[in-house]
């Protein structure tokens, strides 16, 4: 048998390599809404962000050369996006949801403004680390070919399943997201805290907009994101706000999305653009699957307003 | 925070405290020496939280000033009180639900470094520990805990932080009488020590007499008694409290007829409770007409689930309840077929929409029926205005209007309203839940009279409460709930305060 032919092991062999290629701009999205969720908010405008960041870091790759930089510009870009999220919602009577809504609207159709000049050119790609070196079968190589936003990702998973129970920082967070009350009693100002988490929330998702446009599907188009940023809200409660929880989602969500595109591959003709719908169907299932009408969200922020 | 503090005492002299037109403290001086065990009684919207939180730094008195220990000091926030080691337990619990016990002392130490050695901490919280009067789980989430190791969590958070002064806001509202009494007696001891001062706000005066030293009164925003508990008896103590204004007096018991028909059965009812891991289960309960059945228990062993099914609020595995006879499932239609009637724990939240009306609210029964009691197509506003209108006269409650949302209403007056709701017209069943729960003096005695009218006007009532003195006071028959069931039943001429107190601490 030849070596290049290896059937319907493609079929997984694809949908490990599509989970680590399409996963990464769920995981930063994910976790920096996981941030923004556990300080007792939600921002729905991450959507917004992501576009917006994708759109940043392209042009500014294009304009400078650099990916890098265009990385740097999308995470500052939504950083603004955030803080300006979260200062709205600090005045009284501001509802989050509507004012993410807003943001979304706001964040894509300020991107489409901007980027109509860049969507011709191309811009230098972020770099992937070949980590399938050690086989000499393509498909293994092409599917361990891992980009190094999908490693800094998976390490901040860690990093912020650690900060929440080891650090301040992550336990003030956790105590403004579960009672205002507790932290004010403690001389902390809950706003305060919501900002910053919804700046480094709008940042981090702007990340996962670069890694986009940067990497897969690598261009700037308008409908580049098509709904991943509210899938990873979505996602968020799915994982019961638990950063390693976001990763694992965020990985079965991106496997579910190369279904198709790796039963394309193996000739499968029929009936394949049913396998497109996996994520969604995917998510509704898990959703009911994990729901109750007798429990209600365990490990739900309490000061979130949908748990309210 | 080893370095254990001495207790330091605080003086407020002439205090005043006023909001735009409204006095709300007026000239008010109190002493309490370091050491001593302090209590501050006075009806609610006596002033009582004010004083506190002008002395805790949360509100800028208008005029006054505060003495630590003999030297005058400026409070100006909360963090300038607890640099004095001035610190406050709150009646509704300041602690994070989600953070374990360890975590909650941790974060709300006023220097925590930027990453917690988890292990160094432990080992100097179990240090910390070893000196503490009670033992408490630190490695579980706060919400697991049970109301009273939640309470004293709260003052071993405070003196964990090195706060010598405590002001105790009605402390035990949410304790069972032992642990009540567990509670009040350990922080006792530690002011006998030397170690703490307290200032316990209060409504309950068996707790004021069994603990503290001193007290004073307050009353509309003015100081109007102070004195030695040692001296002073419950009378002149209620006196002080309120005024000439009149205490409703309990209804004598009108004993219960033999041939009393029983109204309530509840037979092998199943149920899950809140976690969903456990199961409530009641074998056998009856009410008759004209009792009053009474279920004793902490807080957490079911009552409030076994309450939720009868409510209809929560569904149940398997068994019956029977009304007269009939079968009932809380349907609008069979409790109004069946005259049964509900006051529930937390009214504002389980019995009242708080965003409508008070009008609208004490109309839920009978909006869609006309004076014949038949359904009707087409809602009178008028007709349900004249309805409140004499409700709220009948039942004294106070309120600005009627078209005030019900949420804007003291708790006292939310829970009159609901009284109001519940008992006007044929009562056969009523069901109540902590009808008192954090209400003042003359609150608390009216609602009680009126629970008792309705048995004496022939309603079975089923009281769940977890203040064993409102029991003891009302019931005819007492059962004791532990662990989901029904575990000890007793009949009141018989009921001894330390048997039923071991049922409930499940030592059967």
């Amino acid at each position: 048998m030849d070596s290049t032919e290896i059937g319907l092991w493609g079929v997984p062999l694809a949908m490990l390599g599509g989970a680590i290629r399409v996963s990464t701009p769920f995981i930063f999205v994910s976790l920096g809404e996981a941030i923004t969720e556990r300080s007792g908010r939600i921002n729905l405008g991450l959507e917004g962000t992501l576009v917006f960041g994708a759109m940043t870091a392209y042009a500014v790759a294009v304009m400078t050369g650099s990916p890098w930089l265009g990385l740097l510009a999308a995470a500052a870009a939504g950083l603004c996006f955030g803080l300006f999220h979260g200062w709205i919602c600090k005045f009284r009577g501001v509802n989050d949801i509507a004012i993410g809504i807003a943001l979304m609207l706001f964040g894509s159709g300020l991107a489409f403004f901007f980027g109509k000049p860049f969507i011709q050119p191309s811009a230098p790609d972020l770099p992937a680390i070949p980590l399938g070196g050690w086989s000499d079968i393509p498909q293994v190589q092409a599917a361990l070919n891992v980009n190094v936003l999908f490693l800094i990702g998976a390490a901040l998973a860690v990093f912020l399943w650690w900060a929440f129970r080891n650090t301040r920082a992550g336990l003030i967070l956790r105590v403004v997201g579960d009672s205002s009350d507790a932290a004010r009693a403690m001389g902390l100002n809950p706003n305060t805290v919501r900002l910053l988490a919804t700046g480094i929330g709008g940042a981090l998702a702007g990340i996962g907009g670069a890694y986009l446009s940067l990497y897969y599907p690598g261009s700037w188009t308008e409908g580049i994101s098509s709904g991943q940023g509210l899938m990873a809200v979505a996602l968020v409660i799915f994982a019961r706000w638990n950063p390693l929880g976001c990763f694992a989602a965020a990985l079965l969500f991106g496997g579910a999305g190369a279904l198709g595109p790796a039963l394309q591959s193996v000739g499968v003709t029929q009936g394949y653009y049913l396998f497109y719908a996996a994520p969604y169907i995917f998510t509704l299932v898990i959703m009911i699957a994990t729901s109750s009408p007798s429990r209600s969200l365990a490990g739900a922020p309490g000061e979130l307003s949908i748990t309210k | 925070m080893s370095d254990r503090k001495k207790a330091v005492g605080v003086e407020t002299i002439g205090m005043a405290m006023r909001f735009g037109a409204f006095t709300a403290l007026d000239d008010v001086s109190i002493k309490v020496p370091a050491g001593s065990f302090h209590a501050l009684l006075g009806e609610n919207g006596a002033g009582k939280s004010t004083l506190v939180k002008c002395m805790m730094g949360f509100y800028h008195p208008t005029a006054g000033d505060i003495l630590v220990d003999g030297r005058e000091v400026a409070i100006a926030s909360p963090k300038d009180a607890s640099a004095l080691g001035l610190g406050m337990v709150y009646q509704h619990f300041t602690l994070v639900p989600s953070l374990t016990g360890a975590e909650n002392l941790v974060i709300s130490r006023e220097k925590v470094p930027g990453i917690i050695d988890w292990r160094k901490e432990r080992a100097a919280l179990a240090q910390f520990m070893e000196r503490m009067p009670f033992k408490l789980p630190l490695d579980v989430k706060v919400a697991e805990l049970a109301a009273g190791e939640k309470q004293k969590l709260e003052i071993i958070k405070q003196l964990y932080l090195g706060r010598s002064f405590l002001v105790l806001d009605e402390p035990t509202s949410v304790l069972t009488p032992g642990e009540a009494q567990e509670v009040l007696g350990l922080v006792r001891g530690m002011t006998k020590a030397g170690d703490l001062t307290v200032l316990m706000i209060s409504h309950k005066f068996h707790e004021v007499t069994a603990f503290a030293d001193d007290i004073t009164v307050l009353r509309k925003g003015r100081l109007t008694g102070t004195g030695k508990v040692s001296e002073l008896s419950h009378k002149q103590m209620a006196a002080m409290m309120i005024g000439d204004q009149p205490i409703a007096a309990l209804d004598s018991r009108a004993p219960v007829p033999v041939d009393a028909r029983q109204v309530l059965t509840v037979k092998s009812l199943k149920a899950p409770d809140r976690t969903g891991l456990k199961t409530i289960n009641i074998g056998a309960l009856d009410v008759k007409s004209g009792e009053i059945v009474g279920v004793a228990g902490i807080s957490g062993n079911g009552q409030k689930e076994f309450l939720e099914v009868l409510a209809g609020q929560r569904t149940r595995d398997a068994g019956d309840v029977l009304v007269k006879g009939s079968p009932y499932g809380a349907s609008r239609a069979e409790a109004r077929t069946l005259n049964v009637r509900f006051i529930p724990e937390e009214p504002l939240r389980n019995a009242c929409a708080p965003r409508m009306t008070v009008a609208e609210n004490m109309a839920f029964r009978t909006f869609d029926l006309n004076e014949a009691g038949k359904p009707i197509n087409w809602i009178k506003m008028s007709a349900i205005r004249d309805y409140a209108t004499r409700l709220v006269e009948q039942f004294k409650v106070k309120t600005a209007s009627l078209a005030s949302p019900i949420s804007s209403l003291s708790g006292g007056n939310v829970q009159r309203a609901v009284l109001a709701r519940e008992l006007t017209g044929e009562v056969d069943l009523l069901i109540v839940s902590n009808p008192c729960f954090g209400l003042d003096f003359s609150a608390v005695a009216e609602i009680r009279a009126r629970i008792m009218k309705a048995r004496n006007a022939g309603a079975a009532v089923l009281l769940m409460s977890e203040d064993l003195d409102e029991l003891l006071e009302l019931s005819d028959r007492i059962f004791v709930m532990s662990d989901g069931a029904l575990v000890y039943e007793t009949p009141i001429g018989q009921a001894s305060v330390q048997t039923i107190g071991e049922h409930m601490a499940g030592h059967h």
